[in-house]
């Protein structure tokens, strides 16, 4: 089991396409970066077309998690680390 | 006296969900095509895609190595291991997302080899460098072997 599915999480989108989930993330929060498909997050590795766009609101990280069977999960999680290491990231 | 060892090209057959008839036969005639070539197959794909595998070749006839699909992932983007090819089995927005990920972590030739009833609509969703065999196909494997013929090494 991934660790991200053992973190406490909310799912923003189920069943839309990777695009569709980094449009979303741009159209609804103003704080957004871009990344590589195997950035590390939550100790695992992102899956995704590149860029992936992953958002900040608060103490929360929004990113997409990829399952082979169910396509791609919009999740919204507390992550006040991960967005610190987000932000001190070279560009 | 010390000797030099050359090993093997290898390359990665990335299973993606195992829904679609064709990916179970093509994948395994793809190993048999790539050991022709003297190149190792390595499968990786979901317990479902893996068991698939498995129970088709018992005696391991064609295929070789087979491998969780989040452990392979890992090894590469944490640079323990890389392939010389890859063919990424896509019939799916994930598949496109799984291909995505191995054109940024690996250094290997990336092939998509995409499938299923929705096959040139998904072909288009791939933005990344990959080399692309596309055929709608879903229960007959032919088309795709036929395809996939000129794509290999």
């Amino acid at each position: 089991m991934s660790c991200i599915e053992q973190l406490e999480y909310e799912i923003l989108l189920q069943g839309a396409s990777f695009k569709e989930s980094g449009e979303y993330i741009k159209k609804h929060f103003s704080e957004w970066y871009e990344v590589e498909p195997g950035y590390r997050l939550f100790d695992s590795y992102l899956i995704g077309v590149p860029p992936v766009v992953l958002g900040v609101d608060g103490e929360d990280m929004i990113f997409p998690y990829t399952k082979p069977c169910r396509g791609t999960f919009l999740l919204r999680a507390r992550g006040p680390e991960e967005i610190a290491k987000l932000r001190a990231r070279k560009k | 006296m010390a000797s030099d060892t050359i090993e093997s090209p290898t390359a990665l057959l990335l299973l993606g969900c195992p829904q679609v008839p064709v990916q179970t036969s093509v994948a395994i005639h793809l190993c048999d095509q790539l050991r022709e070539r003297g190149i190792a197959p390595v499968i990786a794909g979901t317990a479902a895609a893996r068991k698939l595998i498995e129970v088709a070749d018992p005696k391991r006839h064609y295929i070789g190595e087979v491998i969780d699909l989040d452990a392979c992932i890992d090894a590469i983007a944490g640079k323990e291991r890389d392939f010389d090819h890859a063919f990424v089995f896509i019939h799916n927005d994930g598949g496109v997302s799984y291909a995505g990920t191995i054109s940024a972590i690996s250094k290997a030739r990336l092939v998509g080899i995409v499938y299923g009833e929705h096959a040139a609509e998904t072909a288009a969703t791939i933005t990344f460098p990959c080399e692309v065999v596309a055929v709608k196909a879903t229960h007959n494997p032919m088309p795709l072997v036929a395809r996939l013929g000129r794509a290999l090494p």
